[in-house]
């Protein structure tokens, strides 16, 4: 008995121990550059602990977005949809450096009905707005509390939006929530990507379809146009199957936002940068929380 | 019977005008690369790309690039230039193929000569020649020498023979 509870409380602390997003979002085109501008890449799109092995689950090619070198949008082309793995083609059609993935924002957080806390966003199955049962509109007026979600052991109360919080609602805190996985794919002369000037954006020094191993990557990073620094920025390469470690880095960015990173090995890295402050786009909200991911190639001096 | 003499003696006399060139201080600049013979059961002749860069820096400047420039439809010989990565990322993706006097078809396993441009300004620079072969390797050579002074030779291990600058 005693061994058992003392297994748990193992298992618990190193389950603290991993890392907080455990499970990877990426995105893995068939190469970072090519020749000419007749050609195609193939892009992997999936979600998992190691990278880059297809085996949790797909990430819809229905959320991805192409954009050209000359800032026009581009086409996802074969999209499917795996059990592990979400897969599509993109006509690289026009010279330069291509911007290829998702952006995606949402308000997530708390407020009180009275003394009952509900949610906002994230994961789970709405329950109905806390105006009172069938009446999951927006808006639901004071009615108080007393909806379907009995008290006590039941799930979390939620509503999906910020809109469906209710005029009564009081101890609101809401974080606004920014991502972005963005891989970068050139034909012929590489080319600088346009930036938006919002948010947490990735604007490399080096560029991502130029590194090698035995040269130090460059990446500088922004938010809101204005060098984020000091974020952390997690550097793991892929096929940890093949290594004994991870060999994941954790590096921090210096006053100017620049992360300089050194390969290890040369082949695919996953790149992850995240920051949280308190200055959301989004008013409602009092902080906001943005990350941004990228895979890079590195190839062999 | 002077006539059959005559014919056999050309080719000797080419030689004989190529050594001569290559021995004149004044023309001097001249890179070979033997490109190896590999006993392979498929064998596909490598695309090979030299170029040389500045120590002191700046730009590289591309000699030569031998690929498959004939290959059409939807998978063109261009499509694997980039193969040679180091030099498709110091100007070969720069560089308008077909280039007059620069590119050229693949070749056989021998030892071939290119003359290094005369307007190269004087100074040291590093040669450096790229080799890479569908369904085998990959190679970089690097041979540091100085235009109007010293040359040098270095062998390559797997997909390219013996570079010589002189």
């Amino acid at each position: 008995m005693r061994f058992r509870s003392i297994l748990i409380a193992a298992a618990a602390s190193s389950m603290l121990a991993t890392p907080a997003l455990a499970h990877r979002m990426w995105l893995l085109p068939s190469t970072s550059t090519l020749a000419s501008t007749n050609e195609y890449v193939t892009v992997d799109a999936a979600v998992s602990n190691d990278l880059f092995y297809p085996d949790h689950v797909a990430m819809d090619p229905a959320q991805v977005s192409v954009w050209a070198p000359d800032g026009t949008d581009g086409k996802v082309e074969n999209a499917s949809k795996g059990r592990h793995r979400g897969t599509f083609d993109v006509a690289l059609n026009k010279a330069g450096t291509w911007k290829i993935g998702m952006e995606r924002a949402s308000v997530m957080g708390t407020f009180k009905v009275g003394t009952e806390e509900w949610r906002v966003g994230g994961r789970g199955r709405p329950q109905g707005a806390p105006g009172g049962p069938g009446a999951p509109g927006a808006g639901a007026p004071a009615g108080g509390p007393g909806g379907p979600g009995g008290p006590g052991g039941q799930p979390p109360r939620m509503v999906p939006t910020v809109a469906d919080i209710p005029a009564n609602a009081t101890d609101i805190k809401l974080t606004e929530v920014t991502s972005r996985n963005f891989v970068y794919v050139t034909a012929g002369e590489p080319s600088k990507v346009a930036l938006t000037g919002k948010g947490l954006e990735f604007d490399p020094v080096t560029h991502p379809d130029e590194l090698v191993s035995d040269e130090e990557g460059s990446f500088r990073f922004l938010i809101d146009g204005k060098p984020a620094a000091g974020i952390k920025v997690e550097v793991v390469p892929g096929g940890k199957k093949y290594r004994a470690a991870e060999d994941a880095q954790e590096l921090t960015t210096g006053p100017d936002g620049v992360v300089k990173v050194k390969w290890s090995v040369a082949g695919w890295y996953w790149l992850n940068a995240s920051v949280e402050d308190t200055k959301p786009a989004d008013k409602k909200a009092s902080a906001r929380r943005m990350s941004f991911t990228t895979t890079l190639e590195v190839v062999a001096p | 019977m002077t006539r059959s003499k005559i014919l056999p003696a050309l080719p000797l006399l080419a030689a004989g005008t190529a050594t001569a060139l290559a021995a004149t201080p004044a023309l001097a600049a001249s890179v070979t690369v033997t490109v190896p013979q590999i006993k392979v059961a498929e064998y596909h002749r490598p695309y090979v790309a030299g170029w040389v860069e500045p120590v002191a820096g700046g730009d590289a400047r591309t000699l030569f690039v031998w690929f498959d420039g004939k290959k059409r439809g939807a998978e063109p010989g261009t499509k694997w230039l980039a193969d040679l990565r180091t030099w498709w990322r110091k100007g070969g993706r720069s560089l308008k193929l077909p280039a007059d006097g620069i590119s050229g078809a693949t070749r056989a396993p021998g030892s071939y000569t290119v003359a290094i441009p005369a307007n190269l300004p004087k100074g040291d620079y590093v040669l450096k020649v790229e080799a890479a072969r569908e369904t085998g390797g990959r190679e970089l050579v690097s041979v540091p020498f100085t235009v109007g002074g010293k040359g040098g030779s270095v062998s390559g291990k797997t997909e390219l023979g013996t570079v010589t600058v002189r």
